[in-house]
């Protein structure tokens, strides 16, 4: 085989450079991120917030983050955006020093379980039904939100309306699986009903695959404000209470910095963070999106 | 240590009840990228054939075009699919987005490359002295053309493998167009991707052994058939 003769040589090379690149690499991650701790604060300044796509994508942490930044130096917060599922278990974990989700009844059942320190309302929002402006399923001026999911079903199963799921066990997900029980009918699967469509992903990406297929589904408002003019879906069913979306925040015991996290935890809750989340959305969508509730 | 055990542990448990519809996720990633390696083959051996073997003007740039098509990011394709795929895209009236076919379109891109380049590699390192004595001996181009192919088989060998290993475990791309919708364009990568973010590692970890062990077993595979290739030639 004599004209693979050259390979061993090409390998030396190519494992050469990759070595040097790994090095560089390597030599880029050791040097500390927080050497910029003053010796004021012994606590450590990366404060981990776990949170969810959806608040994450409303742009809200872009806001709220360097509030709470510039208001308590020297903590820097990362955040940690993933399905409500996951910021859970990154709390169980400690992985996550504070967090901050939409699922109230997993909230209490952490911090019940001695994971989280304690658990506040920090503000809600609402979600609302999108779907294709045709409406194929007729849900507009439905007499309540029960109505409206029994009419996406019915529909459905008369193959003249899709309905994308979450499917990602995120806070939105388990709304829609309890707005489906509450409507009295089983929660519907993509293998039982194929109708439904499950996508695993976050909010922004779900919103996307439904309006690209002419789906209804479940979102929360600010992710759909936010991406209301690049994508054709419209808001067909609002604005009932069983659609309220209240959002809580969890300090975690024993958390790296828990310190740390009890600083974010009581700064959104005091009057000057909720001032923030009360502003944010106002300038740009002419409307809050969030509404701040800390008692 | 004791998270990966935990994972394992409930991977393991997952697997063997059958709880976890695994094969059907399975199956998915093996059709959506078997069928884009068989059509990148298609359109990258014909084309590395001429690439390697022929002298035209352009040619060092389409080496170069291929060469750097081996290192495209496959986000990067994914994002000009699901662009030309989207509504409002040249395509869009094909309501293709969202589609296992719009996978494989993805994974046919970032296949091709790596299919041209290795072919036109491996069939210029075959000495030219061969090719004009069968051309002296009257064969005909495409005879020779084939001939060529059968001495350069290592090469082509390689590029399934590289090809296939490349397409199976990439996940941008496939996330991007297909959605990773559950039943329909839910592949291996994409599922290992939320299982992670749903923070339900067994299901992570048992998906992430599986694909392992298929780019395990699909390199086996081909080192055999190249390490009996060489013996047989050696004799």
């Amino acid at each position: 085989m004599h004209h693979f003769a050259y390979a061993p040589r090409a390998w030396c090379l190519v494992s050469l450079g990759l070595a040097a690149v790994l090095a560089l690499s390597l030599a880029g991650c050791a040097k500390p991120a927080d050497t910029s701790t003053e010796p004021v604060a012994q606590q450590p300044a990366e404060v981990i917030l776990a949170s969810t796509t959806s608040t994450q994508d409303s742009g809200l942490f872009d806001v709220l983050i360097p509030a709470f930044e510039a208001a308590n130096s020297p903590y820097r917060v990362k955040v940690i955006a993933v399905g409500t599922g996951e910021a859970l278990k990154l709390g169980e974990t400690k992985d996550a020093d504070v967090l901050l989700v939409h699922a109230k009844a997993d909230e209490e059942k952490l911090v019940a379980a001695g994971y989280g320190v304690d658990r506040k309302d920090v503000m809600y929002n609402d979600f609302i039904i999108v779907g294709p402006e045709n409406d194929p399923a007729g849900i507009k001026g439905s007499a309540d939100t029960t109505a409206a999911m029994l009419a996406i079903a019915r529909a459905g199963e008369a193959g003249k309306a899709t309905f994308v799921s979450r499917g990602d066990d995120s806070g939105t997900h388990k709304k829609e699986i309890k707005l489906w029980t509450g409507s009295g009918i089983e929660t519907p699967t993509p293998e039982t009903d194929d109708w439904y469509e499950s996508t695993g992903q976050g909010m922004g990406e779900s919103l996307k695959i439904a309006s690209e297929k002419g789906a209804y589904t479940l979102a929360d408002r600010a992710t759909y404000l936010s991406m209301a003019d690049t994508i054709s879906s419209a808001i067909l069913y609002e604005k009932d209470k069983a659609l309220l979306n209240q959002y809580g925040v969890i300090v975690v015991t024993d958390a790296k910095n828990q310190v740390g996290g009890q600083a974010l935890y009581d700064w959104i809750l005091s009057p000057e963070g909720q001032k923030v989340i009360g502003e944010f959305g106002v300038e740009k969508y002419g409307q809050q999106l969030f509404i701040p509730n800390a008692q | 240590m004791g998270i990966y055990v935990d994972a394992l542990r409930e991977g393991w448990e997952l697997l063997s009840s059958g709880t976890f519809d695994i094969w059907a996720i399975i199956l998915t990633s093996l059709r959506v990228s078997g069928a884009a390696t068989m059509i990148a083959l298609l359109i990258g051996i014909p084309i590395g054939l001429v690439v390697g073997l022929k002298r035209f003007v352009g040619r060092g740039v389409a080496l170069l075009v291929f060469n750097s098509g081996m290192g495209m990011p496959p986000v990067f394709v994914g994002l000009i699919v699901a662009m030309a795929l989207s509504r409002r895209g040249p395509f869009g009236d094909l309501s293709l987005l969202y589609s296992q076919t719009a996978m494989v379109i993805a994974q046919v891109i970032i296949a091709s490359p790596i299919v041209m380049a290795i072919t036109a590699a491996s069939v210029s390192a075959v000495p030219r002295a061969l090719r004009l004595q069968a051309k002296s001996l009257g064969a005909q181009s495409w005879r020779v053309a084939l001939l060529t192919l059968r001495e350069a088989r290592m090469g082509l060998i390689a590029a399934v493998a590289a090809g296939f290993g490349s397409v199976i475990s990439e996940v941008g791309a496939v996330q991007m167009v297909g959605g990773n919708l559950e039943g329909e364009t839910r592949v291996m990568t994409t599922a290992i991707v939320q299982y992670t973010r749903m923070g339900r590692y067994g299901y992570a970890l048992s998906l992430a052994l599986v694909l392992m062990a298929i780019v395990i077993m699909v390199n086996i595979v081909l080192t055999t058939m190249q390490t009996s290739a060489q013996r047989w030639e050696k004799q």
